[in-house]
């Protein structure tokens, strides 16, 4: 009777059903998540399938040493790093022009339907994509060819050509991605207070410079988050789009980490290396989030903390 | 006047270039539509440019008359199905409790999922487990892995937070079980976040196609992404050779191809409506906690 009378026992008898819907989500992420990341230990073993995890002998750093001294690990990681680079170059600030470009449209409707049209192809897959572009980029067949060839001109084989690869991959996921990472630079426009642009109005600001002293800095915060969020990433590259553009003859340049992790881990079984490689990518990922944000940090600039403090 | 001509320029400028972007967004599937539905001498003699040329649909008739794509066409729009089902659930069980701000442990329960949104194990470990629990080339594979999207659970719980609390309190206090005020209450007014979240859960099933790759060779259980990548790679790709190459004999036009593209893109397309009227507000959410 006492027990039922103290608030907290009280508060946790009349929640249970709360808690009965949590346990099998509970369940659910140790399962499939925590488990997984306990597996990580095999990158510190010597990893054997009939021993398992637990069971499989310690070999310290063994594995790492293994990896550094693999040409191959070094080609992927220099890959990885380039085609991160020029994605950064080329495919960062792409949203953020269009997102400026679509804010500076006046006719609602019009810039309604642009925006649905240009969100679409984040919806297709990286497979259908690639379907696509063999119909256009085909060497006897795609229109691009077809077109080269009907002006006189050479015939281009695009995937092939390690020059051409590396513009069809930046171009590729431009197409698919740039409207739909506009969101997110649109949603912070809307946040600018319109009486700043009304007082450049009336200092005589004209629209670029409204553009320049105005909007860009009231979505420069987003742009540093993105930024920040975008260098923790540097390690990291999507499976899809480079396993399935890359062929043979461009290897040299197209095998990065994650192809290179699935041909090595999956296809040749080599369980302890791939997650070493792996954990590799993570720990560097987390280094380089940190010292970029300590930087934006230094500078004043907003950081991830304090973006997220401001939210919630 | 001089600042209004420029004004003007920049207009016309802004205008035509997004008229054009959206020209670039469109024109690779209005043409794979086009190639689908034509002739392959005239796709061959690059005759195809906007609409299809001598329209038919032999390309449909062959692709739908492989039993390989039916089989991967049936399991996939299974896979879908079940799928859902089961992350609309388990999201539910999720979100609905951690919607209380007075539940205590909520914000721990929270954060021990949210946590997973930045760390995982990898590949092999993934790998392993589910070897371990024996579902490589089993259905479950392809759905257990991913059954609750840490960022669509926190959606649907900021949704649930914005109902009004008083008629749910009401029928609590008059003898209503917590989950019955859920189902009664609830659930009734939550149709278009569950409609977001099944669109959205919908769509990452149906392109399954990484998962598939690791996880399935059994060729009865491809899913159609996996389908269509052996289709588009019938000379035989080293990669997978361990897969059935059998059907690599088998000559596939460039209309079969587009035909197999397009019966692959179509119910996405579909969708398209339903799923911009909320994905707006709901990458938005994700980006800002996130």
């Amino acid at each position: 009777m006492q027990l039922k009378r103290n608030p907290l026992i009280k508060n946790l008898l009349g929640n249970y059903e709360f808690y009965l819907m949590l346990l099998p989500v509970i369940a659910y992420f140790i399962i499939f998540k925590y488990i997984p990341m306990y597996g990580v230990l095999i990158a510190f073993k010597d990893f054997n399938i009939f021993k398992g995890i637990w069971n499989s002998d310690w070999v310290g750093l063994e594995v790492f040493r293994e990896v550094f001294r693999d040409k191959t690990f070094w080609r992927a990681l220099t890959n990885t790093l380039r085609l991160n680079l020029l994605s950064l170059i080329v495919n960062f600030p792409a949203p953020i022009i269009l997102a400026l470009l679509m804010n500076e449209i006046r006719a609602e409707k019009f810039k309604r339907v642009v925006q649905s049209i240009s969100y679409m192809p984040h919806f297709i897959s990286w497979v259908i994509l690639y379907g696509i572009m063999l119909t256009f980029l085909n060497k006897n067949t795609g229109l691009i060819n077809v077109f080269l060839k009907n002006i006189g001109l050479e015939q281009i084989n695009f995937l092939t050509e390690k020059k051409w690869w590396i513009i069809v991959y930046l171009g590729s996921a431009i197409w698919k991605e740039v409207g739909w990472s506009t969101i997110i630079y649109l949603a912070a426009l809307t946040s600018i207070d319109p009486t700043l642009y009304e007082a450049a109005i009336v200092d005589g600001a004209g629209r670029f410079r409204c553009m320049w002293h105005v909007t860009l800095p009231g979505i420069k915060s987003t742009i540093i988050i993105m930024l920040i969020l975008r260098v923790g990433q540097t390690m990291s590259i999507g499976f899809e789009q480079p396993f399935l553009l890359g062929n043979a003859k461009v290897m040299d340049i197209a095998e990065v980490l994650s192809t290179y992790i699935y041909k090595m881990g999956i296809i040749n079984a080599r369980f302890s290396f791939t997650t070493a490689v792996g954990l590799f990518q993570s720990v560097v990922n987390f280094i380089l989030l940190f010292i970029v944000n300590s930087v934006a940090r230094a500078l004043g600039e907003q950081d991830l903390w304090g973006g997220k403090k401001i939210e919630g | 006047m001089k600042g209004n001509t420029r004004k003007n320029w920049f207009n016309v400028f802004n205008y035509t270039l997004m008229i054009l972007l959206s020209i670039i967004f469109l024109y690779p599937i209005v043409y794979t539509f086009s190639v689908s539905f034509s002739d392959a001498g005239s796709i061959l003699a690059g005759k195809v440019i906007l609409l299809p040329k001598n329209f038919n649909v032999e390309a449909y008739k062959a692709v739908l008359s492989d039993k390989k794509n039916l089989t991967a066409l049936w399991f996939t729009v299974r896979l879908t199905v079940f799928g859902v089902a089961l992350s609309l659930i388990m999201t539910t069980l999720a979100a609905y409790p951690l919607s209380r701000k007075n539940l205590k442990g909520a914000g721990i329960v929270l954060g021990f999922i949210v946590f997973t949104m930045y760390f995982d194990g990898g590949l092999i470990p993934n790998y392993i487990l589910l070897k371990n629990l024996n579902l490589l080339n089993k259905m479950g594979a392809l759905i257990f892995p991913r059954a609750i999207s840490p960022f669509l659970m926190i959606i649907m719980m900021t949704y649930f937070r914005g109902i009004p609390k008083e008629p749910e309190e009401a029928a609590v206090i008059d003898g209503c079980s917590n989950i019955g005020a859920f189902l009664r209450i609830i659930l009734p007014v939550s149709t278009p976040i569950y409609g977001t979240l099944a669109v959205y859960y919908a769509v990452s099933y149906w392109n399954t196609f990484f998962e598939a790759l690791l996880y399935i060779q059994e060729s009865t259980k491809f899913t159609l992404q996996l389908r269509l990548y052996q289709v588009l790679n019938v000379v035989g790709d080293s990669i997978l050779s361990h897969m059935d190459v059998a059907s690599s004999r088998v000559i596939i036009t460039e209309n079969m191809k587009a035909a197999t593209v397009v019966i692959t893109i179509v119910p996405i397309i579909c969708v398209y409506p339903a799923l911009q009227k909320y994905f707006v507000k709901g990458a938005t959410l994700g980006a800002i906690k996130g």
